[in-house]
């Protein structure tokens, strides 16, 4: 691992003692990657700065109070309060100071107070080729795979340390010939309709994470031109599920106009999906598949303007009767107006979201979700159970009161 | 007695009964940062406390913020007395670092070769020390 001078010096504190202990941290992680020097990123995206437990933010507060700054552009994911509505999360006095101390501690070094999942729909989009340094595994996902930006899976304390920094090893993702897909997925025997149904995605992203993890995959036999938050849908699920950081679709993602762009015509293996395959990994989403559902939780990403004009268009004229949690991005929520949904029984959640932190009952029950993000770590996080289904399914569900899910895709 | 060795991550000391982790895990969401107990009900070792054991992970995945969670643990006195890993994983690693840079301690950290990490057996007594683990 090489340093340079300058790099060194600041190790060594000639710029502070937050800038030597964010370069400390930058190099001894290249370090044991094996990368052979830091390169510079143009831009941050923090993870960071949701609350774990005190540590997170005695950690964050070190480097404020050390007069840390980033260097570079840098956004925030989700925290564990949601500032627009105070009174959202249920946690203790001692989790709601520690939480509130820790995002303060992320503003005053510097980073942009977006509190979001999707910084890509909230402005954050590097163009493609630019080294980044990003945080949050679907944030990642969506940056390598659908804008063509570069970056590696940048855990907490290391994605901000890169940001102080304005530099990350030079390993993984951020090299082009460790981008070339190593795995053809081969959807084309599976049916049209399925193919082109939203509820498709992140079962296909479930899949992915559980049999491809970290290799890299293009996928094909897909319809062109996927939607962006399709996309999103397909990164996240496949983030939680396993360590992927990067996957093409062929006529859909930068990297990948054809399949053999995307494998920069080398060699790979094949797997063809089929229908039963598929219908495993959507049976492996729910934990639950009958009885009462208490609530719907939508917005793992965050929902993006489009997904709430879906969901406006759905629950028109309906009334839900369970409460269905909504999570957003807050500028999103500060410039339209939610009331219809608030009115039909949405509970709009920004800045955070119901897997990360108490928002729901205490009690347990049912959760029903059409997000593989939320389906995947609901029963750990939340001790519910989870029935996955498609935002369709997802409203009749609130509307009629009891579990309604579409069947026909998936025989 | 069985010595292997291994590559040093976080260079530290520690001893415990080995608790292995087969199926892959990820930290956040995984294991409670409150209790060390792994939390995921569909993880095979779901119930399984990691405090003070010498625990072999062959695979993590998932979360980026699994690094809190290790730091979490490490702060709060609850953390394993070793991990030895099948693979370098980074983000593991980092919760370790920013421990050791936060003066919390030095959690011991190895990348053992897939023999090696095999004779990894549950319940056996492992002292960890540099890039040696010894197997009572």
């Amino acid at each position: 691992m090489h340093l340079t001078d300058d790099e060194r010096r600041i190790a060594e504190g000639s710029e502070g003692s937050a800038k030597a202990m964010a370069m400390r941290l930058v190099a001894e992680t290249g370090r044991l990657l094996g990368a052979p020097r830091l390169l510079n990123v143009a831009s941050a995206h923090v993870d960071g700065c949701l609350y774990h437990g005190d540590s997170g933010t005695h950690f964050a507060e070190r480097l404020a109070k050390d007069g840390g700054r980033v260097a570079v552009p840098t956004t925030l994911n989700v925290g564990a309060l949601d500032l627009l509505h105070p009174d959202r999360v249920k946690g203790n006095a001692h989790h709601r100071e520690m939480a509130g101390r820790m995002m303060q501690a992320y503003e005053r070094l510097g980073c942009r107070p977006t509190w979001t999942c999707a910084p890509y729909q909230a402005g954050h989009r590097p163009a493609a080729g630019t080294d980044v340094a990003w945080g949050e595994s679907n944030a990642v996902a969506f940056c390598n795979s659908v804008l063509g930006a570069r970056t590696n899976r940048y855990g907490d304390f290391l994605d901000i340390a890169c940001a102080l920094v304005g530099r990350a090893p030079d390993y993984g993702l951020h090299r082009p010939e460790n981008r070339r897909a190593t795995v053809v997925v081969d959807a084309s025997a599976l049916s049209p309709a399925l193919r082109d149904a939203d509820v498709f995605y992140p079962v296909l992203g479930t899949w992915l994470g559980a049999e491809i993890g970290s290799e890299i995959a293009a996928i094909d036999g897909l319809p062109p031109r996927q939607s962006e938050d399709r996309l999103k849908a397909l990164g996240a699920a496949a983030a939680s599920a396993g360590a992927v950081g990067l996957f093409h679709v062929v006529g859909s993602t930068p990297e990948a106009p054809t399949l053999a762009a995307a494998t920069q015509s080398g060699s790979t293996r094949t797997i063809r999906l089929t229908p039963e395959m598929i219908r495993a990994a959507r049976d492996r989403l729910s934990t639950a598949t009958d009885g009462a559902v208490d609530c719907i939780a939508l917005g793992s990403p965050h929902f993006s303007e489009a997904e709430i004009a879906e969901l406006r268009r759905l629950a028109a004229g309906r009334r839900f009767r369970m409460p269905v949690y909504v999570c957003t991005r807050r500028d999103l929520v500060e410039r339209s107006n939610l009331s219809d949904l608030e009115a039909a029984g949405a509970v709009i959640v920004a800045d955070t979201c119901v897997v990360v932190t108490p928002i729901l009952p205490d009690t347990g029950g049912t959760l029903m979700t059409n997000s593989g993000k939320f389906a995947h770590y609901g029963p750990a996080n939340l001790g519910y159970d989870v029935v996955y289904g498609s935002l369709a399914d997802c409203v009749a569900t609130a509307v009629e009161g009891r579990l309604t899910r579409a069947e026909a895709l998936w025989r | 007695m069985t010595e292997l060795t291994g590559e040093t991550l976080i260079a530290g000391k520690g001893a415990g009964t080995i608790l292995r982790v087969d199926d892959a895990i990820s930290f956040w969401g995984g294991v409670d940062p409150k209790t060390a107990l792994i939390s995921d009900p569909r993880h095979p070792r779901h119930g399984a406390c990691l405090t003070g054991r010498v625990v072999a992970i062959a695979e993590l995945r998932g979360s980026s913020s699994s690094s809190a969670v290790l730091l979490e643990l490490i702060h709060a006195g609850i953390a394993p007395s070793a991990i030895l890993l099948r693979d370098t994983d980074a983000i593991l690693a980092l919760g370790a670092l920013v421990a050791r840079e936060m003066g919390y301690g030095d959690l011991a950290m190895l990348k053992m070769p897939s023999d090696a990490f095999a004779l990894l057996t549950e319940g056996r007594r492992a002292h960890v020390e540099g890039p040696r683990v010894v197997l009572d």
